[in-house]
């Protein structure tokens, strides 16, 4: 797996440049992550983020938007307003968290 | 006495049923299967319905010709699980203790949560065909459609047998050709997908099939409601993709009791570790085929070869064993691509629909990832085998984890 400098440290990422090491990430990380997308993290944002974060440690997965709707407390609507077109990648990409399954 | 209990004889519970029975010494357990539906449908028959494939009897047979002797089967609906006392309640009060408990009652297109979808215009301009019912109404509509922009929507994944919706258009392609009428009548795919199928060189093959076709695709929607006032469909972010005839794909959701019971995730698919399928929550429950929620295909393939795995590492469990063997994920999928020919796919977890051949490396006679007569004869052959071998457990010629002989390696770019 390539390693790349982000916000002045090095993060392991794959071929699309997902982050691959859960423990590598950080809030600055995350700034600049979003900002490679454009997109400028505010309050709801760092809602979003924090709780796939938590979701992926306890579950072991990345969780769908369904689930970010019903348990995470944000809207699908919204999601797609903060993550415009993409949001379960887009928001993955930010939260250092594996792009949730595409199910086959 | 010791008691399995299977909830669900469709294909999966069935399997399994027949798979165990002569596995369990019958003085030492009792198994029994339950469901609240006579009748055993052959599901992928229900694709080429709408096109005067099949009619209703020939997809139809009594569940109960499947079952082993030996093996109880309980015709009742399923109130609730209790995991902590081991016991399942039947609506009609019945309590049916068990020592383990395998759930199989797949997954189902529920189109009431999607506003807009079985509402209506259900059955007039908006349709399923992933229901008897559905595939028998649209096939009505076809014998006298004039034609216009037929759509068709999957709304979220996962969905069962996610190849049948691609089929779906490819076929209505050849259907309308074949009527001379391919000229007035408009086809787009429209899909929260990325592309036509989330792997990418499965995606490219199938993409550039679209294309020949002069199907539409619209990826990357989500979609939030179906107006049914102007005929438009509305994602969340606010694009709308107009129709006058709609084939949706409902959301697909497991059994309500499962969720009643706290034993879903929010689609009431069944945690479970994908290599045994045993539940991440309960050390003697078990979710086989669709009702599981694993990153595989929902289909019958999958059930096939994940039955063939879990009967060995079951064994081992109730010996207290630890489970030996680890399912990889294996689905394969016939692909009708209309005209008389079909594809055919088989992939795993790790391994993406790969070109090559099948089962035989180099041989055949089957064709990945290409089309071929011999793939869509295959096809249609595979209704004696399901109803035939697999149902009743036979042993099929083909191994149950995936292999790369035979398949080649692409890269996409």
């Amino acid at each position: 797996m390539p390693v790349t400098t982000i916000a002045g440290a090095d993060v392991t990422v794959d071929e699309e440049g997902f982050m691959t090491e859960y423990d590598e990430w950080s809030e600055d990380i995350a700034t600049e992550l979003a900002s490679n997308i454009g997109i400028e993290l505010g309050e709801t944002h760092w809602q979003v983020i924090k709780f796939l974060r938590e979701d992926y440690k306890e579950q072991g997965e990345t969780p769908m938007l369904r689930r970010v709707s019903n348990v995470g407390g944000v809207s699908t609507k919204e999601l797609f307003q903060l993550f415009p077109k993409k949001p379960a990648k887009k928001m993955s990409y930010v939260a250092g968290v594996p792009k949730p399954h595409g199910c086959v | 006495m010791k008691r399995l209990l299977v909830l669900g004889a469709g294909t999966a519970g069935t399997m399994v049923a027949n798979k165990l029975r002569p596995l369990l010494d019958e003085r030492e357990w009792k198994i029994t299967l339950v469901d609240q539906n006579e009748t055993h449908y052959y599901q992928p028959g229900f694709l080429f319905l709408p096109f005067g494939g099949y009619k209703r009897e020939e997809l139809e047979k009594p569940k109960r010709r499947f079952v082993p002797a030996g093996v109880e089967l309980m015709m009742a609906e399923i109130d609730l699980v209790e995991p902590e006392s081991n016991v399942v309640k039947l609506t009609d009060g019945t309590e049916l203790p068990y020592d383990y408990l395998i759930i199989a009652t797949g997954t189902h297109p529920t189109p009431a949560e999607t506003p807009g979808l079985g509402e209506d215009k259900w059955y007039e301009s908006i349709f399923d065909f992933y229901t008897i019912d559905g595939a028998e109404a649209l096939a009505e509509k076809f014998e006298t459609w004039e034609g216009g922009k037929l759509v068709v929507n999957i709304i979220e994944m996962p969905i069962k047998c996610p190849v049948a919706p691609l089929e779906f258009v490819f076929l209505a392609d050849a259907f309308f050709a074949e009527r001379g009428m391919r000229d007035v009548v408009k086809i787009e795919y429209v899909t929260p997908l990325p592309g036509a199928f989330t792997k990418p060189v499965a995606a490219k093959y199938l993409g550039d099939m679209l294309d020949d076709r002069k199907i539409s695709l619209e990826s990357d929607f989500f979609l939030e409601r179906v107006d049914t006032d102007d005929n438009k469909l509305v994602s969340y972010d606010e694009r709308e993709v107009e129709y006058d005839l709609l084939v949706t794909i409902p959301v697909n959701m497991g059994a309500e009791y499962i969720g009643r019971s706290g034993l879903g995730d929010e689609l009431r698919h069944v945690p479970v570790d994908k290599g045994n399928f045993l539940s991440t929550k309960h050390d003697n429950i078990f979710a086989l085929g669709d009702a599981a929620a694993l990153p595989t295909s929902k289909a019958g393939s999958v059930a096939h070869f994940a039955v063939d795995i879990f009967t060995e590492n079951f064994m081992d469990h109730i010996h207290g064993r630890p489970m030996r063997e680890e399912f990889d994920g294996h689905a394969n999928c016939f692909i009708e691509s209309g005209r008389g020919k079909g594809m055919l796919i088989d992939f795993n977890y790790d391994t993406e629909p790969l070109p090559g051949k099948y089962p035989l490396p180099g041989v055949g006679p089957f064709s990945l990832l290409q089309e071929t007569e011999a793939n869509h004869w295959g096809k249609l052959m595979f209704k004696w085998v399901y109803w035939n071998v697999l149902l009743e457990g036979r042993a099929m010629p083909i191994p149950a984890l995936m292999s790369m002989a035979g398949k080649i390696r692409e890269e996409v770019r």
